[in-house]
């Protein structure tokens, strides 16, 4: 009989414990639970959504010890111990962050399913050009990054918009970014 | 999903032990390919081995003057290196070229290496393929075949290796080097790492079961303009339909890999003396035998234009 006969489909359970928003959190899991659904089924935290799950579309972006990622194609068991920020963790409605506000301002989303992920892209793209990883775009790998708009475009790459808000989406994470300047 | 068991081994030697002793057992790094895989029930394994808590996640400089990458080293932070940027330009390229800056952030060096093909059929379960399901047949010789292999394919399978990374680390002559289940080490020459389909199209590569990847070396830089150029159907986040790593001099002398056309890194040594007279004299080489779909035909003139803009951009 092979191992995976005897495993059969029976679940497996583990304790996970993460940090999620600031909060320690620890939870009974299906050892298959990926992050995004450890935060959205188990946590009830529904701002990152899933689009494809299969790492193509960014809906599901946080981030995660500093590092934006596909929450969506990895496992929660794999994070036990992690630092991680959904989109309800950077801002509230009463206390937007500076990202959140600059896409209300200018118009960065229209139905707002890619937006949560949007956001924690962008928050994380500036951070990246600001630790000076450089990108596909960048003309000299050994010079300073500067924040340009094929700069953002590029590395905003794994955020798909159906509504395609695109543009406003440069001008908000610009915005920002001079702000930050 | 199918269900799996799982545990996170702390040394190297542990990991390709518990791979090696525990049927349909698998190594899971960042997870970005195997997951995806996973979802879709292609690859089924009953025991997940995490190999993020091995401490193989350091560059550092070799004796030789090269560097040694180990297999947990994220694509982010091999591609901003400064020793990579510097000295090492077409790998810093190629992984830039790759994927989202989110699957950079997770994918690993080995992962990366080890990325299986973006085949229609490999992914579509409802469609032979003998890579998927060896004796099945393949349903891509005579059906949507555009991305698909133009030289080394056999009656069995016409499969690119689709990534970017390994195509840089060819031209580099990297070295992977791996530990078994015994605790033995090896090194394998890029060269001889992924192979060609033949009538095992399942087989992607020379690694053995239960063999873990630990590292990946490079030999001292190589001077030279260092060029990743690759062709796909928009600017940002798709695979490539051919892609050139090369480091060349100014009078067109120097080093030359091809992606997207075969089920590895392409690469015709004997050919690149030939670089100083133009791509057409390079390519004519490199893609002697080929054997193009009607679909992928087009992937023959493309390689040799791409070559020649790469050319063009080091005597720039
Ligand atoms: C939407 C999308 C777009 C992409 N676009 C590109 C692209 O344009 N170019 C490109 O090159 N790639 C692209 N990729 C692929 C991506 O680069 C790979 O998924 C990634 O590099 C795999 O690395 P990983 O660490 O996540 O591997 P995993 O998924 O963890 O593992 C992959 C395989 O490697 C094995 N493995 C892992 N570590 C070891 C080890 N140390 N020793 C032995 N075996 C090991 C695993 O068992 C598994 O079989 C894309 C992926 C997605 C989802
Ligand atoms: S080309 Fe290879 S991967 Fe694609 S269908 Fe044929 S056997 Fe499968
Ligand atoms: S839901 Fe994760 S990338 Fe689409
Ligand atoms: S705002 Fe609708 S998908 Fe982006």
């Amino acid at each position: 009989m092979s191992r995976r006969d005897r495993v059969a489909d029976a679940p497996v359970m583990a304790k996970v414990g993460l940090t999620v928003n600031g909060q320690r959190r620890e939870l009974d899991l299906d050892i298959r639970t990926s992050l995004l659904d450890a935060a959205r089924e188990h946590l009830h935290l529904t701002g990152s959504k899933k689009g494809c799950d299969h790492g193509q579309c960014g809906a599901c972006t946080m981030i995660v010890d500093g590092r934006r990622i596909n929450a969506c194609l990895t496992l929660a068991v794999m994070h036990q111990g992690s630092e991680i920020t959904t989109i309800e963790g950077l801002g509230q409605p009463d206390n937007l962050h500076p990202m959140q506000a600059a896409f209300v301002k200018h118009d960065g989303y229209q139905c707002g399913y890619c937006t949560p992920g949007q956001i924690c892209s962008g928050v994380a793209v500036l951070a990246e050009i600001e630790a000076g990883i450089p990108s596909h775009v960048t003309a000299d790998l050994n010079a300073p990054i500067e924040v340009s708009a094929a700069e953002i475009r590029e590395r905003m790459s794994g955020n798909i918009c159906r509504c395609g808000a695109y543009s406003n989406i440069v001008e908000a994470m610009t915005a920002v970014a001079g702000r930050q300047a | 999903m199918r269900s799996f068991t799982y545990e996170r081994p702390g040394t190297p030697a542990e990991a390709a032990a518990a791979v090696a002793r525990t049927p349909e057992a698998k190594f899971i790094a960042g997870g970005t390919n195997l997951l995806d895989l996973m979802k879709l029930q292609i690859e089924t394994p009953a025991h997940l081995v995490d190999v993020n808590g091995l401490g193989l996640d350091r560059i550092e400089a070799t004796p030789e003057g090269g560097l040694r990458i180990g297999a947990l080293v994220r694509n982010t932070d091999l591609a901003a290196d400064a020793r990579v940027r510097k000295d090492y330009g077409v790998l810093s390229r190629a992984l830039l070229a790759g994927a989202s800056g989110q699957l950079r952030n997770k994918a690993t060096t080995a992962g990366n290496l080890l990325q299986r093909t973006r085949c229609p059929y490999f992914y579509d379960t409802a469609q032979a393929c003998n890579k998927r399901r060896p004796g099945s047949g393949c349903s891509a010789l005579d059906g949507v075949s555009r991305q698909l292999a133009v030289i080394g394919g056999s009656d069995a399978c016409i499969a690119t290796h689709p990534g970017d990374m390994a195509v840089a680390m060819r031209v580099l002559d990297a070295t992977v080097e791996t530990v078994d289940a015994e605790g033995t080490a090896r090194r394998i020459p890029i060269a001889e790492f992924h192979r060609l389909p033949g009538d095992e199209p399942e087989i992607d590569t020379t690694l053995k079961i239960g063999e873990l990847i630990t590292a990946v070396t490079l030999p001292r830089p190589v001077a030279g303009t260092h060029i990743y150029r690759k062709v796909r159907d928009r600017a940002s986040y798709a695979y490539a339909l051919v892609s050139v790593a090369a480091i060349l001099g100014k009078d067109g002398t120097g080093h030359v890999a091809f992606g997207g056309v075969a089920h590895k890194p392409w690469r015709v040594e004997a050919a690149e003396a030939d670089l100083p007279r133009g791509a057409k004299a390079v390519t004519e080489t490199v893609f002697a035998g080929a054997k193009p779909t009607h679909e992928n035909a087009y992937k023959l003139k493309l390689a040799e234009r791409t070559l020649g803009a790469a050319l063009n951009q080091a005597r720039a």
